[in-house]
């Protein structure tokens, strides 16, 4: 495959382009990094109040009684699942496979909306249960946390319902896959703060029994 | 740029694309963090050894997952120099490092230090009261 091209037949002027359009995008994915990386310090503020607060509980439920485990790790498979099958329509993206990569993205979406469905049937859950934010700093800094993270996914729930509708008008070209690798890292980052979420809030709330 | 072959072309560009991401890599990523999940949500369900030890154990498995999950979904330290995908998250772990550790590090001392017990607390109020 590496026999030389005859120089006349190597446009300089089209790989150039090239190279600089990739650059161009590049530039735009990392301002995005940078915005993600920025999110998680919000996240680490929420999670150092919430482990300052955690047996602040006011003479309330803490989390070993409010929550349930099986309850929590059926959230995190689905969201770890919509984070993998996320992953698949990038995959799909790159074969420029319009069918497959909009397949993905509605799984990915189905998934999510499972996750969040079920996060809001919990809040839903205590706060019926006279457990609200009101309740006590414990179950405030729980709702700021948690919450955050939910409205989070809800963003990234209609960022992917939007994308998808921009894939079936416009196929897969250089701005959509520019798109949907900004779409992925967004939706990849929701599951990396979901796994403190899980061992932080869920597991060691499970332990401070 | 006579010695340009269509193999060279094609590494040329592709050092200047956004990483390209492999299935291996996202089924690596994905099976290691079910085994990751699933292992630290059976210790916790089963109370497995002493609770210290469950608490650094539950830490470093997520710690474990949050580096698997960077480089195998967010593909981090995969690009070309300069490297500057890695230095922005190394230094946002040193912010939040300096974020949580620090709040923590000074509220449990301040809990120590200044809370005083309920009876302590009590038995100012009433003194105050009687001023």
């Amino acid at each position: 495959m590496s026999d030389l091209v005859p120089s006349a037949q190597v446009d300089v002027k089209e790989v150039n382009r090239l190279i600089e359009r990739n650059d161009e995008d590049n530039t735009t994915i990392f301002g995005f990094w940078v915005y993600l990386m920025t999110d998680c310090v919000l996240f680490g503020s929420l999670f150092a109040v919430f482990t300052v607060l955690r047996n602040n509980t006011f003479g309330g439920p803490g989390g070993a009684v409010l929550f349930s485990l099986p309850y929590a790790l059926i959230e995190t498979l689905s969201l770890l699942t919509s984070s993998f099958t996320c992953g698949l329509a990038v995959l799909s993206a790159q074969r420029k496979s319009k069918k497959q990569t909009v397949f993905w993205f509605v799984v990915t979406f189905l998934l999510g909306a499972t996750f969040l469905g079920l996060e809001l049937t919990e809040f839903h859950k205590f706060i019926a249960g006279g457990n609200s934010w009101h309740r006590s700093g414990f179950l405030s800094s729980y709702f700021a946390l948690v919450g955050t993270h939910g409205l989070h996914i809800t963003i990234g729930l209609i960022w992917i319902a939007v994308m998808t509708g921009f894939i079936l008008k416009r196929g897969i070209n250089g701005l959509t896959m520019k798109r949907i690798r900004m779409l992925s890292l967004f939706w990849h980052f929701l599951d990396v703060v979901w796994i403190f979420i899980f061992t932080i809030v869920y597991l060691f709330g499970a332990l401070h029994a | 740029m006579s010695s340009l072959t269509s193999e060279n072309i094609d590494i040329l560009v592709s050092q200047h694309q956004p990483e390209n991401a492999t299935l291996k890599n996202y089924v690596i990523g994905f099976v290691s963090s079910i085994v990751l999940t699933m292992s630290a949500y059976l210790l916790a369900y089963y109370h497995a050894g002493g609770r210290g030890l469950l608490f650094g154990l539950l830490a470093v498995l997520a710690l474990i997952q949050f580096s698997v999950q960077l480089i195998f979904f967010l593909h981090v330290g995969k690009e070309f120099s300069p490297r500057l995908k890695l230095i922005v998250t190394l230094f946002m772990m040193l912010v939040v490092l300096i974020i949580v550790g620090g709040s923590l590090w000074i509220m449990y001392n301040l809990n120590h230090r200044v809370m005083p017990s309920t009876k302590q607390m009590v038995q100012y109020m009433n003194r105050e009261d009687n001023l």
